[in-house]
């Protein structure tokens, strides 16, 4: 197999340089990739929709058809995680670990029996490992942080790099963290799968409701001015605000997205143990 | 002789990028670990990402974010030839985030893979289906 | 454009790559992949594409190397290529 690939990757990589020969010089004004349609983009940006930031710009309005599906194929690659990993049979009874909290000391209960909940008692797994204190205090102060930082991101899409997938991510980041950190189950408790699910499907609803909403009134799919009349504003910054608008359900979407997988890849769909 | 070598010089970058999509093709056909493969996707797909990146960018301009940029009456005239291409980068910011769910995807298989056959190597996973 | 840093980077990602493919314990293998998705995103703030840059640094060193240390985790360390 490996002679085949060498001789599979010889022959690409050949015919690859042996057309990239023609290319045009890197870093050329005149290529033309760079006279065709891009000047129109960057010079109507401004007066066009009053977003500084041309890629927000483009990415969320002239070109905002993909970004609608590329938000549905995160969607559908959290489904199809929670589709592949996730057991929740009715496992047999078997025997449950609980660790008390202050002393250590360490109990096993017999098939079925189980404590509620409290304080004193947490439950543990195979593969538990005692928490740090250094890593639980240090996470526990840099979490609200980091979630700042990712609404700055998602809010200032417009006049600096970033916007909705980048904030986003940094916000699942940060879940993921405390699922880290702490405990999975403590994770779990506080975010719930349900709850995750939910906020995957409103993300796609938020944007795809956007482009219905201006349908409904009277204009293009997705065509931002609609919303005019109803935020009451000239439909220059009416585009600004719809940008903004799906931005946000971006960001719910993909935030989501990034936690289920993460929950579901990490306890390897058993929600019992995580890293 | 010297137009060639100086043709060879002059597109140093597209040599790399080809080397690199190279290397990640060749991983996913010839490496037997399954999670080496799912490196090597990504790593192709990272590459050819960079090569479309690299075909924006122009000498002596800026990063495509306006300047001058706040408020109505900055009615400034903007040249095209002040700011870098933006296309190529919104249509991989796309790429970038379908790499990742797809890369969610991979290991969620690799992992159901593992729970049936217990290994990780291509070899012995087909070996064990042939025995069976 | 600078092209003395841009070739020192091209070199430390194809370095990057290569060793990710051939060190056979797969948590390093998913450590050397993070990093060369960071060098990734240096190589493309260097060319200016700085909204490509963030999105790569959080998706690609960030949450990515979490997942593949998350199964890495969940299945075997070891292997034999």
């Amino acid at each position: 197999m490996k002679i085949v690939g060498l001789i599979i990757v010889v022959v690409t990589g050949t015919l690859l340089i042996y057309t990239a020969a023609d290319f045009p010089a890197w870093s050329d004004p005149s290529s033309p990739a760079s006279t065709y349609l891009s000047p129109h983009f960057i010079e109507k940006t401004m007066e066009e929709t009053s977003v500084p930031n041309i890629v927000t710009a483009v990415l969320a309005d002239y070109r905002g058809f993909d970004t609608m599906f590329e938000t549905t194929v995160i969607f559908s690659a959290g489904v199809v995680c929670f589709f592949l990993l996730r057991i929740s049979r009715r496992e047999e009874p078997e025997a449950r670990y609980y660790r008390h909290v202050l002393t250590g000391v360490t109990i096993q209960l017999k098939e079925g029996y189980k404590i509620p909940p409290s304080a004193d008692f947490e439950q543990i797994d195979d593969d538990w490992t005692p928490p740090d204190l250094i890593i639980k205090t240090v996470c526990r102060i840099l979490i609200p942080f980091i979630q700042l930082f990712a609404l700055y991101v998602i809010a200032h899409g417009h006049h600096s790099p970033g916007g909705g997938f980048q904030g986003g991510v940094i916000m699942g980041a940060s879940v993921i963290l405390f699922a880290i950190s702490h405990d999975l189950r403590t994770a779990v408790r506080r975010i719930s799968e349900k709850l995750i699910g939910i906020f995957c499907a409103v993300g796609v609803l938020i944007y795809a409701g956007t482009g219905a909403l201006c349908l409904l009134l009277k204009l293009n799919f997705l065509d931002y001015s609609a919303l005019a009349g109803l935020l009451h504003v000239d439909p220059v910054t009416a585009r600004s605000h719809g940008i903004l608008i799906v931005e946000i359900g971006v960001g719910i979407a993909v935030l989501a997205t990034m936690i289920w997988i993460y929950n579901n890849v990490s306890s390897a769909g058993r929600y019992r143990q995580g890293l | 002789m010297t137009d060639l070598i100086s043709t060879i010089v002059a597109k140093y970058n597209y040599w790399i990028y080809i080397t690199l999509m190279m290397i990640g093709l060749y991983a996913m056909i010839a490496k037997n670990n399954l999670v080496k493969k799912i490196v090597g996707m990504n790593i192709f797909q990272t590459a050819i990402i960079l090569f479309y990146v690299s075909i924006g960018v122009k000498k002596g301009a800026t990063i495509p974010i306006l300047e001058h940029g706040h408020g109505h009456d900055a009615q400034h005239v903007v040249h095209a030839m002040d700011y870098i291409n933006p296309l190529p980068h919104v249509l991989m910011l796309t790429a970038i985030v379908v790499g990742v769910a797809t890369l969610g995807v991979a290991l969620a298989l690799a992992i159901r893979i593992y729970n049936n056959y217990n290994t990780l190597e291509e070899d012995e996973i087909l070996a064990q289906i042939r025995k069976k | 454009m600078i092209w003395p840093i841009d070739l020192a980077i091209l070199t430390l990602v194809v370095v990057a790559a290569i060793g990710a493919l051939t060190v056979k314990d797969l948590l390093g293998a998913s450590v050397l992949f993070g990093s060369y998705s960071f060098m990734m995103c240096l190589l493309w703030s260097v060319m200016g594409a700085v909204d490509v840059a963030f999105t790569e640094a959080s998706v690609g060193a960030g949450v990515s190397t979490v997942f593949f240390v998350a199964a890495v985790f969940r299945t075997t360390r070891r292997t034999r290529d």
